[in-house]
């Protein structure tokens, strides 16, 4: 087992301690950098697909898991992206300039939303946020002057400064720059103030109040912070669909996304990267399975919703914190080897916790 | 240094006066400690202090502020800091987060800047480090640095409560029971910090307490409470031996 021996107070702060994670990390991203090499083109659009939802994921993260604000409404989030920017793409904006403006106008509708949902606690708050999906939803379908309503609205053609990213790997390079971004910025925000306020309101309110953090302010910008993310999502996916229509942004997708960090393990970058990886494949694995099971059940529409649900719940019960949780547990298992005991990741029952005083 | 001045306090649950008509006030650089049967009102006058619940009648004043124009997350910039009778602690971060959210009083924020990591973030949050590992150093809890909360025993976790009100670097410092829960030896250690804390932080203590030999051995005064209601106020010798207090807690002789 490695024992990282510390000698500086930088070693806290820096993003990676241990070697390992150095070479892992720059495995994985040399290995991104690499795939338009060695990927075939379909497969290297899937990948572009699961860096859409690695960013879209790390946007709800920060909000349900550091910020402990559970969201059923993301999806609205990812529309609002999709559509403001095809809107204003169309409009005869420059790329950089629409994606600017997307983000800032998807941060602005998060941070009203947080401002109405600040004072709300868990169920009653999941089902304003699925109110609100609802309502984004309607008003995509019922626009039909700007969104073209339910017969769709065509992307334009993704083009920077007179360069079009016509080619699969051309687009693929732009979306791992911007996940990579928003991966790098997200755990710049866990290692600074903002980001420990949002822990402190996730994990009690009551004493992060009483050190100082006005927790409705901290949700709200939570709130903000997060869909400006997920809108980013949004404007990618809308180049990757090259084809809007309302119903993409329905309760089905706010689901996968719950699905994700849920799965992937709440409370941690590398668990929305898991979790989208884990979505990503869903799909691909559930089609195979069709074809190897019996008729009535292969053909039954409802397959995928059921297998979604059916993961949260496994997940839910069996490994709470996600595949993160199961990839550390594997690392301490090698780490320690041939030490590892199933009680070295039990925890202790938490103690009487007063919850009458918000 | 400023004086905590409370007067004519009251505080009604429905039709249950939980504090009624208190007053009292606490010198700069004591030790005052509240005592009282269960359920005498002693959590729910901190409360109070604390903004927590807003009080149906009467003043509090720290210095020259008046409490009642500040609210619930602004009490800590008067300088008062508190831990609660169930420890409070953020589980799932490590203790030294814990302890930096406690420094956030003193830390600027903002969300761009934090996002970028730029404008010398790197270096704010080496100084706040340095603040954070001379409470770490006093409270002795070093060894506990990396770990989770939801890892650590019970007593350290009491420590670790007690250090984060301390990084805010409070001049008023409200302990809800510092010593429930924890055995002979462990509550020796604590009214040495107490000690500590008043004489080289400089820090006033007002603690909410159940064991009389701590509170007979730091406070300078006591106030004993019942059923919302001052009983008495003086040395802990006075107030032990106070009829009004023997009754309270002793019962009537029928």
């Amino acid at each position: 087992m490695q024992t990282v021996f510390k000698t500086s107070y930088d070693q806290d702060i820096n993003l990676l301690t241990k070697t390992g994670e150095y070479i892992r990390v720059s495995i994985v991203i040399l290995m991104m950098l690499a795939a338009p090499l060695f990927v075939d083109v379909y497969y290297l659009g899937e990948l572009g697909l699961l860096l859409v939802y690695v960013i879209a994921g790390i946007g709800l993260m920060i909000l349900t898991g550091f910020t402990g604000q559970v969201s059923f409404g993301h999806a609205a989030f990812l529309g609002i992206g999709a559509y403001s920017h095809s809107i204003l793409m169309t409009a005869g904006l420059p790329f950089p300039v629409s994606v600017v403006l997307t983000v800032a106008l998807t941060g602005i509708i998060g941070m009203l939303l947080g401002r109405s949902a600040s004072k709300m606690h868990g169920f009653y708050l999941a089902v304003a946020t699925l109110a609100f999906l609802i309502i984004i939803e309607t008003i995509i379908g019922e626009w039909t002057d700007m969104t073209g309503g339910y017969a769709g609205y065509a992307v334009p053609e993704l083009e920077m400064f007179g360069f079009y990213f016509a080619e699969v790997w051309h687009q693929y390079y732009l979306y791992l720059g911007f996940a990579l971004f928003v991966i790098w910025g997200a755990a710049n925000l866990l290692r600074s103030p903002t980001g420990r306020s949002f822990l402190a309101v996730r994990d009690s309110e009551l004493s992060a109040r009483s050190l100082g953090i006005n927790v409705e302010w901290i949700k709200i910008q939570s709130f903000g912070i997060s869909a400006a993310i997920t809108g980013l999502a949004g404007v990618l996916l809308a180049h990757y669909l090259a084809y809007l229509s309302p119903e993409t942004f329905g309760v089905l997708e706010s689901l996968k996304l719950l699905l994700m960090i849920v799965v992937g393990g709440l409370g941690s970058i590398a668990g929305a990267i898991f979790g989208a990886i884990f979505v990503s494949l869903l799909p691909v694995a559930i089609s195979i399975l069709r074809d190897f099971l019996p008729g009535v059940v292969g053909e039954q529409a409802g397959l995928e919703p059921m297998l979604f649900g059916l993961i949260i719940v496994i997940f839910v019960i069996f490994e709470p914190e996600g595949i993160n949780g199961r990839w550390k547990k594997l690392l301490h298992f090698f780490e320690t080897f041939p030490y590892y005991r199933k009680s070295s990741f039990v925890r202790q029952k938490s103690y009487l916790k007063t919850e009458r005083m918000r | 240094m400023s004086s905590l001045v409370v007067e004519n306090l009251s505080i009604e649950f429905g039709g249950v006066h939980a504090v009624d008509e208190v007053s009292f006030a606490v010198e700069p650089g004591e030790t005052f400690a509240i005592i009282g049967p269960n359920g005498a009102g002693k959590s729910t006058i901190f409360n109070l202090i604390s903004r927590i619940y807003e009080p149906t009648n009467g003043s509090m004043h720290y210095g020259e502020r008046d409490l009642l124009d500040v609210p619930a997350h602004k009490v800590i910039d008067l300088g008062i800091a508190r831990t609660f009778q169930n420890i409070d602690l953020f589980e799932q971060a490590t203790v030294l987060q814990n302890l930096l959210v406690g420094r956030h009083r003193r830390m600027s924020r903002n969300l761009f800047r934090d996002f970028l990591f730029i404008a010398g973030a790197r270096a704010r949050e080496r100084e706040h480090r340095r603040k954070v590992e001379d409470i770490i150093d006093l409270m002795e809890i070093a060894h506990y640095r990396d770990q989770k909360i939801a890892d650590l025993p019970y007593g350290a976790r009491k420590n670790v409560e007690l250090a984060r009100a301390l990084c805010s670097e409070p001049s008023l410092l409200l302990l809800d029971e510092p010593a429930s829960g924890l055995n002979q030896e462990e509550t020796d250690d604590v009214s040495f910090w107490l000690d500590d804390i008043k004489h080289d932080l400089g820090v006033t203590i007002v603690m909410v307490e159940h064991d009389m030999g701590l509170v007979g051995r730091v406070a300078d005064r006591v106030m004993a409470i019942n059923d919302g209601k001052l009983l008495a106020i003086g040395t802990p010798d006075e107030v032990r031996n106070d009829p009004a207090v023997q009754q309270a807690y002793l019962g009537t002789a029928a």
